[in-house]
């Protein structure tokens, strides 16, 4: 049964902190009734957060959450008609798999005989029906798993909710339950809200896929929309592999990257305007015709996947890419490749230069990200005057001892971008920074943190 | 609302607890041999405790060495054996391990009365003349178990190849042990010296059984019969008062030092 | 050498220290003075009134104590695993702290206490004095398995539709039986087979089993001390067969 147009559940401006940690930061979005909807991200971007808004065991500090039109952040989570799946199952361990499942219709006073109907054929459902009598210690972990869904859906609630419910398995088991979930969904036609940290997970599951990082949403969209066409570097990076690299729009359909123009399907960028492309590396094609040819490249490694080979090349221009495909090419040989304009995904840029708020110390002083960082005088600025501080990204210096650096970060992001990588650092005092460097970093280094007075531009700041 | 119930609830009770403790501390600084009347501030009580001058005090120090070294003297073999005990009953299985286990949980589950008797006709049926030899042996046969149980878990966290990886490196098995085994069951072995101890110094039944004739006093003991002839040694109270704030400084020692590493592990 | 091994020099050591005293409390119990066969001790037991008495006085003291200590201690415990009720480890080592401190010295103490209140010694002292010494040990186990307990079985009951208080009578306290047996492995017994306690606070007013198995073997009535002691160790046997959560009540010791 496809999902139809009307909302089941409405968040909005939703933001939940932990102390001085912001998790939840201005969520809004909504889901349709009867889809199959995922929350994605890393570890820490609030999915789960969300999830537990919405179940009712968190409550928001900012914003209203809407179950058909009305807000429900005052209800408790035993009143709310919603049930959940939960990561480490669990089931009740002086209980047996029947009163496991029995245990919410008991609670509703459903009579005896309708209870029993409804636990064995939500039984034969998850393909348990032998197990009624089992201590729920002794099954293996799918089967505690297919347990705890039956647990939740004999309730028949409006809206399942799975909290990271296959993490625990291994990974045929894990495909296995995938395609059984999905087809559960076909069948009950109820909406299902699921978070993961596996994005081929979420590709396989989902109707919609909501990608949420630190707190904010990333994007929203179908999984083929997020893989083709992901917004911003982070979706781009998350989503499958993507060779991710610096580019600048000439103008509408023509973008330039790797130092070689293509003609591409983008518009609405403007002309001559730095941005992001991204190109998947099943997105790149060998040619022996010197006429298809964009560019050339030499192989320098080729390792067999299973299903493809994984190929990373060096361009004539200086960019290392990675390409898949189903033929193996040496290492050493030089090839011919090609890109089609389809499959150059355009993205703005979130940012072209770091800006700091700070204020100036003295002449050639200025205080930012908690720190005093030496700068050249500048003109009409004095002591005690409230500035904005821009950097460019290849700017920044990073040092291996905490203690060389003016302030101390940690690497907290990591893309490569084909000739360089471009990080994402995160100050002790809770800023970020980013820095394009040569440098290999490893993600989690601590690291030290300096500018040359000169790299740094200071301009007034109007008091807002 | 709830948080200020339950809260009142905890310190009442722990106001019950204490009151006789408290009471006794306050009741250790005068002289009065009769609990309850106050005749002026004064340490002498502690200072007889010390001076042994009295002739009750006396042997009330002389119970509180023997109670000492008992405990300590058996909780040391207990620790001992129960660890080297814990490794082979881990690496025993089936049957054999159950029988073994339900063997060790035996002196917990009896009561000291039992235990006490049980030994003191041992010590009969051998022709032990008892003494310090069967007190001590009384305790190790009780404190063992609880060394036992603390060391299991810890055997049953570590890594099962760590012993053989160190006969692989030419370590014997005695270097094996001491080198590896000990220093990652060192906590359970600690925990259980402790209880150990404590079970010791605790124990009043199994030590009025088997000390036999010669006179040795424990604390437990010298308290049992000093109640029966009448009421508190002055000089007791004083005793109880430095015991109840030794173990709650060592107890604010340990927990200040866990607060510690947990913030240094944060 | 095999591991299993190390195992040996305990097993010979439990044997002499524990199994064979054991066995040998068996042997005097039906013995006589002359080391003849005989149920006679046994039977004086069942015929004796006074032991039988002492008997049902103990058990009934035993049954009281344990109920009171649970009703007292479970909320105790209760509260002071609740995260948002309680958060200081002060709170939890105040109410450890008194089994460190000598048994009889703290019943002394409290038995002074009643002599200076002036509060007459008996029954009510009896019960008073009990649940005061055994109270932190029903206490510490029940707090251990509560603290332990995965909060992920309370939400999933609500999440199935049940109130807080549905919660804490379907999951919480079914949860937590192991740690209310160990609670009670540690009190009932104990209370039946004291001695010096009941001394106490009762002036010796009201004898418990204990005492009269250590009245007998004070005065050399072996056979029927020991007697007595085995009929104690056939209600211990019993009690352990019925709490089968053995292992779990250990692990809520440690």
């Amino acid at each position: 049964m496809a999902a139809t147009e009307e909302h089941i559940i409405d968040l909005k401006h939703v933001s939940k902190r932990f102390g001085d940690k912001v998790v939840l930061d201005d969520i809004s979005l909504y889901i349709r009734k009867g889809e199959f909807v995922t929350l994605l991200g890393p570890s820490g971007c609030g999915k789960t957060t969300t999830l537990r808004l919405i179940s009712g065991f968190l409550a928001p500090d900012e914003g209203e959450i809407l179950l058909d039109g009305q807000d429900i952040s005052g209800i408790p989570p035993y009143k709310r008609p919603f049930n959940t799946v939960f990561q480490r199952y669990a089931l009740f361990p002086h209980l047996d798999v029947y009163e496991n499942i029995a245990f919410g219709l008991k609670l509703q006073k459903v009579p005896e005989d309708e209870i029993e109907k409804r636990v064995k054929r939500v039984l034969k459902l998850v393909s348990m029906s032998d197990y009624e009598d089992r201590d729920v210690e002794s099954l293996s972990g799918g089967q505690q798993q297919r347990v705890a869904i039956a647990r939740a859906l004999v309730n028949q609630p409006k809206i399942l909710l799975l909290d990271e419910p296959l993490a625990a398995l291994d990974l045929k088991m894990r495909k296995d339950m995938q395609i059984e979930l999905k087809e559960m969904h076909k069948k009950l036609g109820i909406t299902f809200i699921y978070v993961t940290h596996d994005q081929e997970e979420a590709l396989t599951l989902s109707d919609t896929i909501v990608v949420m990082n630190e707190g904010k949403i990333q994007q929203i969209g179908t999984p083929i929309d997020i893989y083709n066409e992901p917004v911003n570097c982070f979706v781009a990076d998350f989503i499958g592999e993507s060779n991710i690299l610096k580019g600048r729009m000439m103008h509408d359909r023509r973008v330039a990257f790797i130092k070689h123009e293509f003609d591409c399907v983008d518009e609405g960028f403007g002309e001559d305007v730095p941005v992001d492309v991204v190109v998947r590396p099943e997105d790149i094609y060998f040619t022996t015709d010197p006429a298809k040819c964009q560019f050339k490249a030499t192989v320098n490694s080729c390792i067999f996947k299973g299903v493809h080979y994984e190929m990373w090349v060096d361009t004539d221009t200086g960019y290392e890419l990675m390409i898949q495909d189903y033929d193996p090419y040496p290492v050493g040989s030089e090839v011919m490749l090609y890109i089609d304009p389809d499959d150059i995904q355009v993205m703005h840029k979130e940012r072209t230069r770091n800006v700091f708020e700070g204020e100036m110390v003295d002449e050639t002083h200025v205080e930012m990200l908690g720190g005093v960082f030496e700068c050249l005088p500048q003109e009409g600025i004095a002591a005690g005057d409230k500035v904005r501080v821009e950097t460019k990204f290849e700017h920044v210096d990073l040092l291996d001892h905490q203690e060389d650096g003016v302030i101390a970060g940690e690497v907290h992001f990591l893309l490569y971008k084909g000739d360089h990588y471009h990080l994402t650092i995160l100050t002790d005092d809770g800023d970020h920074i980013w820095v394009d460097t040569n440098d290999i970093w490893d993600k989690g280094d601590l690291v030290g943190i300096n500018f040359a007075p000169k790299d740094l531009k200071i301009s007034k700041r109007d008091e807002a | 609302m709830k948080k200020f119930f339950a809260q009142a609830y905890i310190w009442f009770l722990l106001a019950l607890l204490y009151a006789p403790l408290i009471l006794i501390a306050i009741f250790s600084f005068t002289e009065s041999r009769v609990l309850g009347s106050w005749t002026g501030f004064s340490t002498q009580l502690y200072a007889n405790l010390f001076s042994g001058e009295m002739q009750e005090s006396g042997s009330l120090l002389a119970a509180v060495e023997n109670t000492l070294l008992i405990a300590f003297v058996s909780a040391t073999v207990s620790m001992i054996l129960g660890t080297i005990a814990a490794v082979g009953i881990h690496n025993l299985q089936g049957r054999k391990k159950q029988a073994v286990s339900f063997l060790n949980n035996i002196p917990m589950i009896n009561p000291d009365v039992i235990t006490g008797v049980s030994l003191f006709l041992l010590f009969v049926f051998l022709h032990f003349s008892q003494g310090y030899l069967t007190v001590i042996l009384a305790h190790i046969s009780f404190g063992t178990p609880y060394v036992v149980l603390s060391v299991m878990p810890k055997l049953r966290q570590m890594n099962p190849n760590v012993y053989e990886a160190a006969l692989d490196l030419g370590a014997t098995p005695a270097q094996a042990l001491w080198k590896v085994l000990v220093p990652q069951l060192r906590p359970g072995m600690v925990s259980g010296f402790i209880l150990a101890f404590t079970m010791s110094l605790d124990d009043f039944a199994v030590t009025f059984f088997t000390r036999g004739t010669i006179g040795l006093e424990t604390l437990s003991t010298y308290i049992y019969a000093d109640a029966r002839k009448g009421g508190l040694t002055p000089e007791l109270r004083a005793l109880m008062t430095l015991i109840f704030l030794i173990i709650l400084i060592l107890l604010v020692i340990i927990n200040v030092r866990q607060a510690k590493t947990q913030k240094a592990n944060e | 050498m095999k591991r299993s091994h190390w195992s040996i020099p305990y097993v010979v050591f439990m044997a002499i220290f524990v199994v064979l005293p054991l066995l040998l409390v068996m042997v005097y119990a039906f013995q006589d003075g002359t080391g003849h066969f005989t149920l006679a001790n046994i039977s004086r037991f069942f015929t004796d009134s006074d032991a039988l008495g002492t008997f049902a006085v103990s058990l009934e003291v035993a049954i009281e104590n344990t109920l009171i200590c649970i009703l007292i201690g479970y909320p105790a415990a209760w509260i002071l695993a609740n995260k948002d009720l309680n958060r200081s480890a002060v709170t939890i080592i105040l109410f450890i702290m008194p089994m460190w401190i000598n048994a009889l010295m703290r019943t002394l103490a409290t038995a002074e206490i009643f002599n200076m209140l002036g509060i007459p010694l008996g029954k009510g002292t009896l019960l008073f004095g009990m649940v005061y010494d055994y109270l932190p040990f029903m206490i510490y186990p029940i707090y251990n398995v509560l603290a332990k307990l995965d909060r992920s079985y309370l939400e999933a009951a609500q999440d199935l539709g049940a109130t807080p208080w549905k919660v804490f009578w379907k999951v919480t306290v079914p949860l937590s039986m192991p740690g209310v047996t160990s609670g009670v492995l540690m009190v009932f017994m104990p209370t039946v087979s004291t001695f010096a306690i009941s001394e106490f606070l009762t002036n010796n007013k009201i004898k418990l089993f204990g005492t009269i198995i250590q009245e007998n073997i004070n005065s050399s009535m072996w056979n029927y001390g020991a007697a007595l002691a085995f009929i104690m160790l056939i209600i211990i046997g019993i009690t352990t067969m019925f709490s089968d959560d053995n292992e779990n009540a250990e692990e809520a010791l440690i």
